[in-house]
């Protein structure tokens, strides 16, 4: 028997600092957008862990079973899934957009023409 | 056992996945690898017994996020990448925060037992009764489309207006055609 403990949540912490990580230091908005997918994910993975029942079966009624995972993160994660991609849709028009005013989408060089 | 084993497993490969997108060179290879990771994080979902997110993952995270990016990737890319380099602001801050975290999880109760404090509010009343109520098998279903039909109303809303967004940033005036 493995004991889990509380490692799915390290692993979680891990996932987002290195997303945060992604998104303070690439300059690609492109990028950056790739670090806070990362740190979405990270959050997800939280929720169904919190989620989770040791031995319990995933939240569809059948007769004969007793224990069963939590539904309820699973709802409010599957909500946050598609509000989350459409966040990077937005993100990435944005992106292109900036791409067409000021030909590049890199932090550092946005900065330099402006100064 | 097995199911424990697995999700180990699969929570390091997420891991060492996540660490590539990050430090892959050029923006290709890391929209997919990013997919990858999409796809990875589904296959977790499932060890976790979330079928119904890992669904949703592997179809909206892993399809439509990379396909998103990869063609925003087509009318923006070829753009030299600067060389990675340390930012050592970044890495305090996310050191420092990480710490924080790691600090406040302890607190925590353990991964998977059944009396969790997070299982004992709301979640029994779905399942034992949702079968009689809305009379499907699937509780996931009845929860986002009866109990909490008003977030999914929400979450349409936040789709409709990040739409509306995107439609109006891709299809207005360009600054040459404005002089």
């Amino acid at each position: 028997m493995i004991d889990l403990g509380l490692y799915n949540y390290w692993i979680v912490i891990a996932l987002m600092m290195s997303g945060l990580y992604a998104l303070i230091a690439r300059g690609n908005l492109i990028r950056k957008l790739i670090g806070l997918n990362i740190f979405q994910a990270s959050v997800f993975l939280l929720y169904i862990s919190v989620g989770f029942v040791r031995d319990g079966a995933a939240p569809i009624l059948a007769p004969d079973v007793e224990s069963y995972s939590n539904p309820l993160p699973h709802v409010l994660i599957l909500t946050a899934i598609v509000v989350g991609v459409a966040t990077t849709a937005l993100g990435l028009a944005l992106a292109v957009r900036i791409h067409g005013a000021y030909g590049s989408i890199d932090d550092d060089v946005l900065d330099r023409q402006r100064d | 056992m097995i199911e424990e084993l697995i999700d180990v497993l699969l929570l390091v490969a997420l891991l060492l996945v996540a660490l590539q997108v990050i430090g892959s060179r050029g923006l290709l290879a890391a929209i997919m690898t990013f997919g990858a990771f999409s796809l990875v994080c589904a296959g977790l979902f499932i060890t976790l017994d979330a079928v119904d997110v890992a669904f949703t993952e592997a179809a909206v995270g892993a399809g439509v996020a990379t396909l998103l990016m990869l063609a925003a990737l087509r009318r923006c890319g070829g753009e030299p990448e600067e060389s990675p380099r340390v930012h050592w602001g970044g890495l305090v801050t996310v050191l420092v925060l990480g710490g924080l975290l790691v600090w406040g999880i302890r607190d925590l109760p353990p991964v998977g037992l059944a009396d969790n404090p997070a299982h004992e509010h709301v979640a029994p009343r779905y399942l034992e009764q949702s079968g009689t109520e809305i009379g499907i098998p699937n509780v996931v279903t009845s929860v986002l489309a009866s109990y909490r039909g008003f977030d999914t109303l929400g979450e349409v809303v936040v789709i409709f207006t990040a739409g509306l967004g995107v439609w109006l940033l891709l299809s207005g005036r360009r600054p040459e055609e404005e002089e």
